[in-house]
């Protein structure tokens, strides 16, 4: 009994289990999840056996060995041909190992030893009792203000559990973009997002809005795991599996044979339709699509800016991968059905973001509303049902995440006595304090507004280019103006930062360790690498935009 | 030998390099130097003529590519030379005239601190001219165009500290913008049309062009010419050009960069033969500029400006040869050369004679100056006789073949063409009479020297001593010298090239030559230009000979007064021009502030309050945002069935 048949059996529930076959894993081509997974669990043996001093050195290095070597594992598999000739479905038929699962893989890793680096930095706040302190809070379960939580700050202790916990969430980001059954679609899902709901309550400032935005991303994202969930029943009672290539077969009416059990709803075309929306539904609010972006602000906002800057990068490259392989794997036949859909979502989403953007008057609100737009952005390149669409979203989302975690490394440099300022007055005259940091941020916010020489006006054009060939044109022009509206809160930054007066009381830059500056470092590279040299990488990412089904 | 072409261009360059670049420490001997280095392009000059006679008419033509300038595919633009029998009459020209007038500026401008910037300025111009003569394509004319353009500014406000040289140089900018324009939209329609820029590629491919485009063509280039030659309309910028020191006058506005656009003409000659349209204009244009020139010459009392009219209108008559086709090219050139005579002869003579007079140029002080400036009356004398076309010399005979030629036009446009040339060399011997009559003869009428704070003209040639009466006195030798060589020029160079046809054979092979035929015979119109003439000067003795000249000018005839005032050419601009420019910014910038402002502030305002309104959505409630995601869902997923639906 062949692989696939083994899966067939354990997800079509209608057929008599006889035996369970030993299922057929193939352990080198899952290699880098199983890497990451694994290192996470060790974190967890850590924080429970390695004495509290030697746990943090352990957990940096342990996290940073896992990312390092599952990025390795990735690179390996690529060079073995795993994203072109050879892409196959591993896992009995769970996770597909293709290019642009490898590809999003690889950016996932990369974006995270980056983010990893932020979260453990500790010269920014200023030492607690002699302790040095990173942006967590010194022990999570203490209630904000309480006797508790000052002894925890006085003993100097450090919440170290966010770096298996950050693995965790990598984990499933590396199974979400990969996921070949609908199963496993939702496990990983909610493997990536629950530690991410912790994360986002950790923050040792403003611990109430911190704790408050986990709150609102945990009871939002369940609710939309519910929907998501629910468009699984429904997908599995049209098409009788979960399996993508199955229910792509029913939608193309390729099938061979009719399930006798679900004869009643097999084909019934309302099933598909409602099930496939729902599903959608759930990975747009991963993305932050509109109208399913209202915790972006709050949570990005509140949650610790590492943690923001991890999640704004990495969950939108694991998202838009799993939404790609649903919308190009399974649904490409029913393509006449969600693309007018998607047009709307994606032009709703650009210019909300662009026009609420304008009047934010706090840094990360404002880049998470950037961050929306951008999603409106990337879904105009997923709209393109082309290899150059694919291929310009596979760019767009590496350039973008690199330009993000080095905003949000950034805003943590800029800080006065409650920790980061935040407020966008508090930024005047910047430029005149600390040029160096300016000049960085505003690299940035270039990218962001996608102008020339950076990457955001690479991936930006070939985005548009994308769609406009898919016949998007309108789209485009939609996306052309964003980008304008969108431009003029970008340059407003910089305005404000070089061309305004310092305020007497305004923030200090604080000097970062190495391994902040590595993050705005990598970041300032990639953004102008990818902007001046884009061809290679567009290449990188068109040779690596095949499914396999 | 032609890579001897590239020298001709190098040297005044080099000259103005090093005056330009050098300092303080070449202030002594700048001037030497540049002397010797456009006369180091005459003698390039004139070996290169002396190969050029030894060979067979056919295959005098040089061409020299010094470099590719910008390699591009489907765009290839060379920086070549060309030099042929019309760029070797202007070489010998430029550099010979350029040369004397150097000379006579070593003298001219003896006492005026900034003499190394001058020769600096002289050699840029003179490299400048050189390369608008002897490039082989339009965009390297188009170069050497605007080299001489930025020389004749740089020339015209040489004395910047006077307001109105400052206001001189620029009119003289502007108005010249007007013209280059016409010239890089002409090289852009060559370019769309044949594709390159080259002469011989373009001039060859007019034969398969429709003649629309040509006559567009021709236009734009009569647009430059009429901005460089400063014919009606782009005309009024020449009279305030003579704010420049005289020699400037006398080479730039006088010898050579003004019949550049005559030149355009002439070497664009195949692309206004297959247009009869443009040919036409230009000779409308030839011919009103020719009797502008003339009446405005009739009024004025300033020397130079007598002579600045006296300029356009000469300019006019080789603008109408050359609008008449084969039958006038030849002879629009020859008078372009004998004018260079002539007229830097004069322009010199009129310099010598604002040097004896501190520095006036109202020909109304002057009077009797014959005894006391002999050889500057002996070589002005001689080129006023060469202008006024006096049987024998130079004017007469390169003027009398261009009435000859504009009668042989044919139809009624050949006798309005010709009569407009007969009328324009009668009134030519008036006011060069009277000129003549002003300045040599009649009782003396000097004034004493204005204090030199308010001395109206800052020459600082002469020692201004406020309060006395000038003394003329001869002008030194380096001056004289220019004049008396320029003289013979004037005499014989007419009748030389005319001996046995020789200038229009020569040029024969570059413009091709056509006898033209006049209705009434050549000897005719020899004998109704020699009436004309003898009418011109009699009026004007009987004006200004008989009876004496007043000191302060009589109010005069409205005519007199238009003309003193050019024609009204100023006032013209200025209501039509400034009035109507201004009015057209003024609504302009009305349309950017309500409407362009008004669109662009109402979009940011609306976006922005659109923004205002939408953030108040996101009002913090988790309840809220799961409405909005139900509500969201419920959308899609009614979308989704709609699509179906539809």
């Amino acid at each position: 009994m062949s692989p696939t048949a083994v899966h067939g059996l354990w997800t079509t529930a209608a057929d008599p289990l006889d035996r369970i076959p030993a299922p057929h894993i193939e352990y080198a081509q899952l290699a880098p999840t199983l890497i990451v997974v694994g290192a996470a669990v060790i974190g967890v043996l850590v924080e429970a056996f390695v004495p509290r001093r030697a746990r943090y050195l352990t957990q940096v290095f342990l996290a940073f060995a896992a990312l390092a070597s599952a990025f390795a594992a990735v690179v390996a598999l690529a060079g073995a041909g795993y994203a072109s000739g050879k892409a196959q479905i591993a896992a009995m038929g769970a996770i597909a190992v293709d290019g642009p699962a490898l590809f999003l893989q690889g950016t996932v890793l990369l974006a995270s030893v980056v983010a990893v680096f932020t979260f453990a930095e500790r010269r920014l706040d200023p030492a607690a009792h002699g302790n040095r302190v990173d942006s967590f809070a010194a022990q999570a379960a203490s209630v904000p203000g309480s006797e508790s939580e000052q002894a925890a700050v006085k003993a100097g202790f450090t919440t170290t559990e966010v770096f298996p916990l950050a693995l965790f969430a990598i984990g499933g980001m590396l199974i979400f973009p990969a996921a070949n059954d609908l199963l496993t679609l939702f496990v990983a899902l909610e493997v990536l997002s629950l530690p991410l709901y912790l994360l986002c309550a950790l923050a040792r400032r403003q611990r109430l809005m911190s704790q408050e935005a986990a709150v609102k991303y945990f009871l939002l994202g369940a609710f939309s795991s519910a929907f998501l969930l629910f468009g699984i029943a429904l997908l599995y009672g049209y098409a009788g599996s979960v399996s993508y290539a199955a229910i792509a077969d029913v939608v193309d009416g390729t099938v061979a044979r009719m399930d006798p059990a679900l004869a009643a709803t097999m084909g019934n075309d309302a099933l598909l339709l409602i099930g496939g929306a729902l599903v959608l539904m759930g990975l747009l609010f991963k993305v932050g699509a509109v109208p399913f972006h209202m915790w972006t602000p709050d949570v990005y906002q509140g949650a610790p800016t590492p943690v923001t800057g991890f999640m704004a990068a990495a969950t939108k490259v694991a998202a838009f991968g799993a939404l790609l392989r649903l919308l190009y794997v399974v649904l490409p036949g029913m393509r006449w059905d969600w693309r007018p859909v998607m047009w709307g979502v994606a032009i709703l989403t650009m210019l909300a973001g662009a026009v609420i953007a304008v009047t934010q008057t706090d840094v990360k609100r404002l880049l998470a509303y950037s961050s929306i737009a951008h999603a409106g952005f990337i879904l105009a390149g997923v709209i393109a049902t082309s290899k150059d669409g694919v291929s310009s979203v596979l760019f767009y989302l590496g350039a973008y995440s690199f330009v993000t975690i080095g905003a949000f490394a950034v805003v943590t440099l800029v800080r006065d006595a409650g920790g980061e300022a935040t407020h966008l007055s508090k930024w005047a005259g910047l430029g005149r304090r600390s040029p160096l940091t300016a000049a960085v941020f505003a690299v940035f916010l270039l990218a962001f507004a996608g102008i020339p020489l950076t990457s955001g006006f690479a991936g930006k054009f070939a985005v548009f280019k994308a769609a406009a060939e898919g016949g998007a044109g309108a789209l485009v022009v939609v996306g052309v103006i964003s980008s304008a509206i969108a431009a003029f809160f970008y340059i407003r930054v910089i305005v404000l930062m070089f061309f305004s007066e310092p305020k007497p009381d305004g923030p200090t830059v604080a000097v970062p360790s190495f391994l902040t500056t590595t993050t705005i470092a990598v970041g300032v590279a990639v953004t102008v690498a990818l902007g001046l040299f884009p061809q290679y990488f567009l290449d990188l990412a068109g040779s690596a935009s095949t499914f396999v089904r | 030998m032609e890579n001897l072409i590239a020298l001709l261009v190098a040297a005044p360059l080099l000259g103005a390099a090093v005056l330009l670049c050098g300092g303080r420490r070449l202030d002594k001997t700048g001037h030497w130097l540049g002397t010797l280095l456009a006369a180091v392009s005459f003698g390039i000059g004139a070996v290169l003529f002396a190969d050029m006679l030894g060979k067979g008419a056919e295959d005098r033509a040089l061409h020299q590519k010094l470099f590719s300038w910008i390699p591009v595919e489907g765009f290839q633009a060379d920086v070549a030379f060309q030099l042929d029998q019309l760029s070797m009459t202007f070489v010998l020209l430029i550099s010979g005239v350029g040369t004397l007038i150097h000379l006579y500026s070593v003298g001219y401008m003896e006492h005026d601190e900034r003499r190394r910037r001058f020769f600096g300025y002289l050699n840029l111009f003179l490299a400048a001219m050189l390369l608008l003569v002897l490039a082989d394509n339009y965009l390297l004319l188009y170069v050497g165009w605007e080299g001489v353009g930025l020389a004749s500014y740089l020339l015209i406000g040489f004395w910047q500290h006077k307001p109105s040289a400052a206001t001189a140089a620029k009119k003289a900018f502007l108005v010249n913008r007007v013209g280059d324009m016409g010239l890089s939209i002409a090289i852009m329609l060559m370019f769309t049309t044949f594709g390159t820029f080259a002469f011989g590629p373009v001039l060859s491919s007019v034969g398969e062009t429709s003649e629309g485009t040509l006559t567009a063509i021709g236009l734009m280039l009569l647009l430059a010419a009429c901005g460089k030659s400063a014919q009606v309309p782009l005309q009024s910028w020449l009279g305030d050009a003579m704010e420049g020191p005289t020699p400037v006058s006398a080479l730039i506005h006088a010898a050579t960069m003004v019949t550049a656009g005559v030149y355009l003409i002439v070497r664009s000659g195949a692309i206004f033969n297959a247009s009869p349209d443009a040919q036409l204009v230009v000779a409308i244009v030839g011919a009103v500029t020719l009797l502008f020139g003339a009446i405005v010459g009739c009024a004025k009392d300033d020397i130079k400006k007598a002579l600045a009219g006296s300029t356009m209108s000469q300019i006019g008559y080789m603008v109408l040869a050359a609008g008449l086709g084969p039958i006038g090219y030849a002879f629009a050139i020859m008078h372009l050369v004998t004018h260079g005579f002539f007229k830097a002869g004069l322009f010199l003579g009129a310099g010598s004679v604002m040097h004896a007079m501190n520095d006036e140029v109202d020909m109304r002080k002057y009077g009797g100056l014959r005894r006391y400036m002999p050889v500057t009356f002996a070589t002005f004398g001689l080129g006023y006789l060469a202008i006024i076309g006096f049987p024998g010399l130079s004017g007469f005979w390169s003027k009398d073949k261009i009435i000859e030629a504009a009668f042989a036009k044919g139809g009624t446009e050949g006798w309005i063409l010709g009569g407009v040339a007969l009328l324009g060399a009668a009134i030519t011997a008036f006011y060069m009479t009277r000129v003549m009559l002003m300045t040599f003869f009649g009782e003396k009428r000097w004034q004493p020297a204005p204090d030199a704070d308010t001395a109206p003209s800052a020459e600082p040639a002469a020692e201004h001593r406020a309060g006395e009466l000038p003394h003329p006195h001869e002008s030194p030798k380096t001056m004289t010298i220019p004049m008396i060589v320029l003289a013979f020029g004037s005499v014989f160079a007419g009748g030389l090239f005319s001996l046995n046809e020789s200038f229009v054979k020569w040029l024969e092979p570059v413009t091709s030559f056509e006898h033209g035929h006049p209705p009434i015979g050549a000897a005719a119109v020899t004998g109704a230009t020699v009436v004309a003439l003898i009418a011109g000067v009699g009026i004007a003795y009987a004006m200004y000979g008989r009876r004496p000249v007043p000191v302060v000018a009589p109010r005069g005839s409205v005519l007199t007064r238009a003309a003193r005032r050019d024609l009204l050419q100023d006032d013209f601009n200025h209501v039509v021009l400034v009035r109507g420019g201004e009015h057209l910014t003024r609504s302009l910038v009305y349309v950017d502030h309500s409407l362009v402002d008004g669109v662009v502030n109402g979009t940011a305002a609306s976006v922005g309050g659109l923004s205002g309104r939408l953030r108040k959505l996101q009002n913090g409630y988790a309840r809220s945002y799961a409405v909005s995601m139900f509500g969201g869902t419920a959308v899609l997923i009614a979308a989704t069935l709609l699509m179906r639906g539809v």
